[in-house]
C-alpha cells in the first residue's frame, strides 16, 4: 500500500471550513470509544461533556470565563505561528502576569483601604503589570533565538517551569496572606483590585469584554497592517519577505512581545477576575490549552474565538464528567491531544489530495 | 569512607543520567534522519504508565518494560502517520503528542497509583562487582543503565560506521537528493520515528520500574524535553548527548542532595536547576557554533515525493 499527496494548485475554501469540522467529528468518535473503553455510556457523556454546559445560564457563563483566557492566549500565539515561530511557553508567560499584575494588588493592599492612596488607578496599573511582564518574559527566547539562535521551542518551554516554581516560591514566601492561617496565598484582593462583573453578583467578569477586543484588534492587524502582511509573508514565503526588506529579528521580537503580552493579560485577568489572589498554581494549562485553540481555530481570529468556546465547553464538560460520571479529568486531556492531531491530520487535506495505491511501497 | 560517598555520588548521577540518555538517543536518531519529533515527553510518560501497568497485572517487570517500549512505539508510530505520510506539521503534531501522552498516561495509570513493585535487580558478577570504585559502577548496574551505555555505542557505530547510518544521514541532511537516489525517505524516517518511539518507553519504563519504582501523574516532569534539548546540546552526535547526559544527572542529583542536607535555599531554587541549566546549557552551546551549523539541514521539514 501507498499514500501519495497531490497538492492542490488553489487551496480549497470549502476544505478550509470542512476540515476543522470534520476533525472534530472524528475526535469525538475517537474519544466516545475511550469513554466506552473506560465502562461509560458514550451517549451521556456526549450530554455532559457537550450539550449540558450550554443547557443553563450560569454554565453559559462559565463558558465564557474559561474561554476568556484560553482565546486571549491563542490569539497573541497566532502570531507566533503564522510567522512559523514557535512559542510554546505561554502558560509560563500566563503565569508571570498573573505574578506581576496581582503583586501591584498585593503591595497596594491596606493602603487603599486606609484611604493612604486613590484607588481607580490601581486596575489599570495591575493590567498594564501583568501584560508588560508576559510581554518581557516572551522576549526572553525571542532574544535568545535573534541573538544566538537558540531553540525558541526548548528555552520558552523550560522558561515555563521556571515561571511555576517562581510563583509557587513567591506564594508560599513573601507573599502569603500574614493573616491566612499559614495557607499558602495572598490577601484576597481588595474590591478595586478585581475586575468588574459584567452581569453584577455574576461570574461573568470584563476580561471577557478584552478577549472580544482582542479577536477584533487581531483581525484588523492580521489583514489591514502591514506588520500584519509581514507576518503572513514570512510564515509562508519566508525568502520573499527577506527579499522585500521585512527584518527577521524585528518580526520575530515583536511576535514574541505580542504572544507574551497577551498571555500576560490572560494571566492578570484570571487572577483579578477569576481567582481574586494569588496561588501557587493559578493555570489549569490554559497556555497549553491554546496551542489547540489555536490550530483548532486555523490561526484566524474568528476561527480562535470558535475554538476558544469549543475548548472552554469541553473543559467544563470535563469536570462534570468527572463528578457526574466519575470519569478521570485526564480523559479530557487526552481528548484535547486526539482533537489536535485530527485537526492538524485534517489540514492536510486542504493543501493536499491523498490518494491511497494498493501495491508495492515506494 | 570519602571514597565511599565518592562512589554512591556517582553512582546515582549514572541513575539519574538513564533515562536521559535513552530518550535522547532515540531523539537524536530520528532528528539525523530529518524529522523532529517534540513528543518525547508524551511517549515517555505513557512508556512509563504502561510499563508499570503491565508489570503489576503480569507480575513481570520484563514484559513491562516490553509494554513500555511497544507503547512508545504506537505513539511514535501515530506521529509518523501523521508527519511523514501526511505532510502535517512536525512542531504541532509533537506537541500534540505530547498533550495526548500526558492525558492517557493518566488514564492507563489511574488505577496503579498507590502500588509499589520490587525495582529491577541490579547485576552482581562475583570478583568484577567487588573491584572497589569500578566494580560498583560498571559491573553492578541494573540493566537499563547497560541499555543505555549499549545504545550510545550501538548508534554512534551505526551513524558513523554503517551504510544504513549513512543513508540514514543523507535523508536528513536532503531528503530531495537522496529521494532522487532511490532511497526511500520516508520509510526509513518512519523507521527512525519508531525507534526514538521505542527508545522513549524504555526510557519511561526505566522511571517507573526502576528509578521509583512506582507510578506517580506526571512523574517525568519534563526529563522528555530535556532529552530534547540534549540533543541540541549535542550538537547530534551520541557520545556527546552521553556526556550532556551524565552533567544534567549530576545537577538532578546536586539538587536531591542539596534538599536533603536543607542548606537554608528555597526548595523551587533548586527544583530549578536543571530547567536553567538547560537554558544556559542552549547559551553556551549556541555561543560556541553560532548558526547552529551540526543541525541536520532538512531537520523538520516536511517531505513530499513529486512523481
Amino acid at each position: 500500500m501507498r499514500i501519495e499527496l497531490e497538492t492542490r494548485p488553489v487551496r480549497s475554501t470549502a476544505m478550509e471550513i470542512i476540515s476543522p469540522l470534520a476533525a472534530f467529528a472524528i475526535a469525538v468518535l475517537i474519544g466516545g470509544g475511550i469513554i466506552a473503553m473506560l465502562g461509560k455510556s458514550p451517549t451521556q457523556a456526549f450530554h455532559v461533556y457537550f450539550i449540558a454546559p450550554l443547557s443553563e445560564i450560569w454554565s453559559l457563563q462559565e463558558v465564557a470565563v474559561k474561554a476568556t483566557p484560553l482565546v486571549l492566549i491563542a490569539i497573541g500565539l497566532s502570531f507566533c505561528y503564522r510567522a512559523n515561530l514557535w512559542n510554546i511557553g505561554a502558560e509560563g508567560q500566563f503565569v508571570v502576569g498573573g505574578l506581576f499584575g496581582g503583586m501591584v494588588a498585593v503591595y497596594t493592599h491596606g493602603a487603599i483601604n486606609d484611604g493612604l492612596i486613590g484607588g481607580w488607578w490601581v486596575l489599570p496599573a495591575m493590567l498594564l503589570a501583568g501584560t508588560l511582564a508576559g510581554m518581557l518574559y516572551g522576549l526572553i527566547p525571542a532574544l535568545l533565538k535573534v541573538k544566538l539562535g537558540a531553540s525558541e521551542i526548548l528555552t520558552s518551554l523550560m522558561l515555563v517551569y521556571l515561571a511555576e516554581l517562581l510563583l509557587d516560591y513567591l506564594v508560599r514566601g513573601p507573599l502569603r496572606d500574614p493573616k491566612g492561617f499559614n495557607f499558602p496565598q495572598s490577601v484576597p484582593f481588595e474590591e478595586i483590585a478585581r475586575l468588574p462583573y459584567i452581569v453584577p453578583g455574576d461570574r461573568l467578569h470584563a476580561g471577557v469584554l478584552l478577549a472580544l477586543a482582542a479577536v477584533f484588534l487581531a483581525a484588523f492587524i492580521m489583514r489591514r497592517t502591514l506588520f500584519g502582511f509581514d507576518v503572513r509573508l514570512v510564515g509562508s514565503a519566508p525568502k520573499a519577505a527577506r527579499f522585500a526588506g521585512f527584518s527577521d529579528a524585528r518580526l520575530t521580537l515583536a511576535v514574541f512581545a505580542i504572544s507574551g503580552g497577551a498571555a500576560g493579560l490572560a494571566g492578570i485577568c484570571e487572577v483579578a477576575g477569576q481567582i481574586g489572589q494569588l496561588q501557587p498554581v493559578i493555570s489549569p494549562g490554559y497556555g497549553f490549552s491554546a496551542i489547540i485553540v489555536a490550530f483548532l481555530g486555523r490561526l484566524q481570529p474568528i476561527g480562535i474565538l470558535l475554538a476558544g468556546l469549543v475548548l472552554s465547553i469541553t473543559t467544563i464538560g470535563g469536570e462534570n464528567a468527572q463528578i457526574l460520571m466519575k470519569v478521570p479529568l485526564d480523559t479530557t486531556r487526552a481528548f484535547q491531544g486526539i482533537l489536535l492531531m485530527c485537526v492538524l491530520a485534517a489540514d492536510v487535506l486542504t493543501r493536499y489530495r491523498i490518494k491511497i495505491r494498493l501495491g508495492a511501497s515506494s | 569512607m570519602s571514597l565511599q560517598i565518592f562512589e554512591l555520588v556517582l553512582f546515582t548521577i549514572l541513575a539519574a543520567a538513564t533515562p536521559l540518555v535513552i530518550a535522547a538517543i532515540g531523539e537524536l536518531i530520528v532528528e539525523r534522519a530529518g524529522v523532529l519529533n517534540l513528543g518525547v515527553e508524551g511517549m515517555m510518560i505513557c512508556g512509563a504508565a504502561t510499563g508499570f501497568a503491565v508489570a503489576i497485572l503480569t507480575d513481570s517487570s520484563e514484559i513491562g518494560v516490553l509494554a513500555g517500549i511497544l507503547a512508545g512505539m504506537a505513539l511514535a508510530a501515530l506521529f509518523g502517520l501523521l508527519t511523514i505520510f501526511m505532510a502535517a506539521n512536525q512542531v504541532a503534531t509533537g506537541l500534540a503528542l505530547t498533550i495526548l501522552g500526558l492525558g492517557l498516561s493518566g488514564l492507563i495509570g489511574a488505577q496503579f497509583i498507590g502500588l509499589k513493585r520490587e525495582s529491577l535487580g541490579h547485576l552482581y558478577i562475583p570478583l568484577l562487582s567487588d573491584i572497589p570504585l569500578i566494580g560498583k559502577l560498571v559491573f553492578s548496574q541494573d540493566v537499563f543503565v547497560y541499555a543505555g551505555w549499549a545504545l550510545v555505542v550501538g548508534t554512534a557505530w551505526f551513524l558513523s560506521r554503517t551504510r544504513a547510518g549513512l543513508t540514514l544521514r543523507a535523508v536528513g541532511e536532503n531528503h530531495a537528493s537522496a529521494h532522487a537516489l532511490g532511497i526511500p525517505v520516508r520509510k526509513i524516517r518512519f523507521l527512525a520515528v519508531l525507534f526514538g518511539g521505542a527508545c522513549a518507553g524504555l526510557a519511561g519504563a526505566y522511571l517507573s520500574l526502576a528509578y521509583t519504582p512506582f507510578w506517580a501523574p506526571g512523574m517525568t516532569a519534563g526529563r522528555g524535553w530535556i532529552a530534547l534539548a540534549l540533543v541540541v546540546f549535542a550538537s547530534w552526535r551520541p557520545l556527546l548527548a552521553f556526556a550532556g547526559a551524565l552533567l544534567f544527572g549530576g545537577a538532578t542529583v546536586l539538587q536531591l542532595h542539596a534538599q536533603a542536607a536543607s542548606i537554608g535555599l528555597p526548595g523551587q531554587l533548586l527544583t530549578a536547576v536543571p530547567y536553567a541549566a538547560t537554558i544556559i546549557a542552549l547559551i553556551i552551546l549556541s555561543l560556541r557554533h553560532r548558526r547552529g551549523g551540526a543541525a541536520p539541514a532538512s531537520l523538520g521539514v516536511g517531505f513530499v515525493p513529486e512523481r
